[in-house]
């Protein structure tokens, strides 16, 4: 089932002490995308996302989805048909992975048999391995139990999605796993994924609407991320983003207009005729690959000899960034990381296509800025 | 010359007759106070304000000796096993309450909300969730009960030899059969250590999905099984 537009019509939760944590927020959660709701601790957004399906009562305004008043129907009802995801997966760690992912599903009265079936269906969909099923979650490592929480979720397919920070508990390596997966899963199925964290940089890279909120409860912004980078609406906005958004927004722009020069690229097995024909005036490193193309290091021309060219002498090139793929934040990240300035580019295969300068990369971002051309994937 | 196993005839049961007695007199009462434990932890779980009363209320009943139960039960219930059962009853409920609540209280949080936000309600996510949760702690107040239960059952020999095996105590003294008092305390011993193996096997076979290496750090808040058999030996 794909997923549902949801419509917050200025909600407020009020607490009997006096305390506001959502103050008439309003918000147009388009349907089948990711929608981050990101901000301090005590904004709200935890409270939010509890109002969606009903684990908290909003004190005032509605909660449509597709149109329905959320409150229209039995509440248990509501919630199955939501996903939910949280952090530290909260699993039922009496039951075995494959009955924690049929959970909803038996709850809904499918026959035993097929609820295992869809639960194993889903483990392969979240990148688990099979031979999990039978385990009990003290057995899963903490990305792996994030994993089964989001197969869990999924079981019953229902249009909507809600997770409230799942990835914060979990070490960052395995947390840019869990992100591209979630990316890739979305990509399949096309679900409406409400999603709360308070780290801005996983809120730029999985939303495609962000809403940043402040403490009390109210709306600062909603926005596309390159948006929120390049016209935060305010002062707050903007400190939330942290110093680096000019960096972080070049994410946004693909690298794949660059032009790469091809020329200063050497085999380990060169000839000096070679060498001394690839070095030229404006280049004045070698990039130096090995026999399958795949960069070794930069060398000086005249340090250079035919023939025996010791890789452990040539100059480290940084991290090279994915010529097609990539974008300007990964180039220019690759040329400052070279200590000649020049960043080197690779296809998919490692195997280097062409070397960019530092100001080349400039002359593109400026060229990108002017243009405002922004391509959201790009961030991906 | 009489045997270890031979009992004197006052008692009118075989060794084995009063094993199987001293059994029954121990075992139902930890039974009968699992069935009020239950929904009055549940209570205690759900009302929090109830808890620090029920506590006080099942202390001060656990610190009246049995033999002031007896005095008073004895007009009603008569010189029964009923008359034993009772006190014993009442006496499982200090450990027991307290360890369904810790146990039902140690489920965490966010086990708990994705129960609710999968559309538990909160009698399923009672049953379902929070007792299986719970079984290791009440599993370890049952031990407790149930050895301290099989310890106390002899003090019914006070009422007229409802004491089942405690009765060879007084046995021993009036036939001036030592033996007898070694067989009823080694026997109790057994009984005990027994119990609880089996205790322990129950729970083993309920909580597949415990990691076995922290077993007993994860039981949680758990009184020491010695503290009440000293308890015991003083009353």
């Amino acid at each position: 089932m794909f997923g549902a537009l949801i419509r917050i019509d200025s909600v407020t939760k009020r607490y009997p002490d006096g305390t506001v944590a959502v103050d008439r927020l309003s918000l147009e959660i388009p349907d089948r995308s990711i929608t981050v709701l990101v901000g301090p601790s005590g904004c709200g957004k935890t409270t939010t996302l509890r109002m969606i399906n009903r684990m908290v009562e909003p004190s005032e305004g509605t909660i449509l989805i597709d149109g329905k008043d959320i409150t229209q129907q039995p509440v248990n009802t509501l919630r199955r048909s939501m996903g939910y995801v949280i952090q530290n997966a909260g699993l039922f760690q009496h039951r075995t992975i494959v009955d924690n992912i049929a959970t909803v599903p038996r709850m809904l009265g499918w026959g035993k048999e097929k609820a295992r079936e869809r639960a194993r269906e889903l483990m392969g969909r979240v990148g688990l391995d099979a031979s999990l099923a039978k385990r009990y979650p003290y057995q899963l490592s903490g990305g792996q139990q994030q994993r089964v929480g989001v197969a869990r979720a999924l079981a019953a397919d229902p249009p909507v999605l809600l997770m409230d920070e799942p990835f914060s508990a979990v070490d960052p390596i395995v947390r840019k796993g869990l992100q591209d997966e979630l990316l890739r899963i979305q990509d399949e199925l096309g679900k409406t994924i409400v999603f709360v964290t308070h780290d801005i940089d996983e809120a730029v890279k999985l939303g495609t609407m962000v809403a940043v909120m402040r403490t009390g409860g109210k709306l600062a912004q909603f926005a596309p991320p390159a948006e929120l980078l390049s016209d935060p609406a305010d002062a707050f906005v903007e400190d939330f983003l942290g110093a680096d958004r000019g960096i972080r927004r070049l994410s946004f722009f693909p690298s794949s207009g660059l032009e790469l020069l091809t020329s200063p690229i050497v085999a380990v097995d060169s000839t000096a005729e070679q060498i001394a024909a690839r070095a030229t005036e404006d280049v004045p490193y070698l990039l130096v690959t090995d026999l399958e193309g795949r960069p070794l290091g930069w060398g000086e021309p005249d340090e250079l000899t035919a023939g025996e060219i010791a890789p452990e002498r040539l100059l480290p090139y940084g991290r090279p960034f994915t010529a097609g793929s990539g974008t300007l934040r990964a180039a220019l990240d690759c040329a400052v990381l070279s200590p000649t300035g020049w960043a080197v580019a690779v296809d998919g295969d490692g195997r280097a296509t062409g070397v960019v300068s530092q100001q080349t990369i400039a002359e593109a971002i400026r060229g990108a800025h002017a243009e405002g051309r922004t391509d959201a994937k790009a961030a991906r | 010359m009489s045997g270890f196993f031979d009992i004197p005839s006052d008692l009118q049961h075989s060794w084995l007759g009063l094993v199987g007695l001293h059994l029954r007199e121990a075992l139902l009462p930890v039974l009968a106070g699992l069935v009020v434990a239950l929904p009055l932890a549940q209570l205690c779980v759900r009302f929090r304000w109830l808890y620090p009363p029920v506590l006080w209320v099942t202390t001060v009943l656990y610190a009246i000796p049995s033999l002031a139960f007896f005095v008073v039960l004895i007009d009603y219930t008569g010189q029964t096993e009923l008359t034993v059962m009772i006190p014993l009853t009442v006496y499982t409920l200090v450990v027991l309450v307290p360890a369904i609540v810790d146990g039902v209280r140690s489920v965490p949080q966010e086990t708990l909300a994705a129960a609710t936000a999968m559309g538990f309600g909160p009698v399923r996510r009672y049953v379902q969730v929070q007792l299986p949760i719970a079984v290791p702690a009440i599993v370890a107040g049952l031990r407790v009960a149930t050895v301290s239960s099989i310890s106390l059952v002899s003090v019914g020999t006070l009422i007229g030899n409802q004491g089942a095996l405690g009765n060879l105590l007084n046995d021993a003294t009036i036939y001036n059969r030592p033996e007898l008092a070694w067989n009823a305390v080694i026997t109790m011993a057994v009984l005990a250590i027994l119990a609880d193996a089996a205790l322990v096997l129950v729970r083993v076979l309920l909580t597949p999905w415990m990691p076995s290496g922290t077993r007993r750090r994860k039981t949680g808040a758990r009184p020491e099984p010695a503290a009440p058999a000293l308890e015991d030996a003083a009353r």
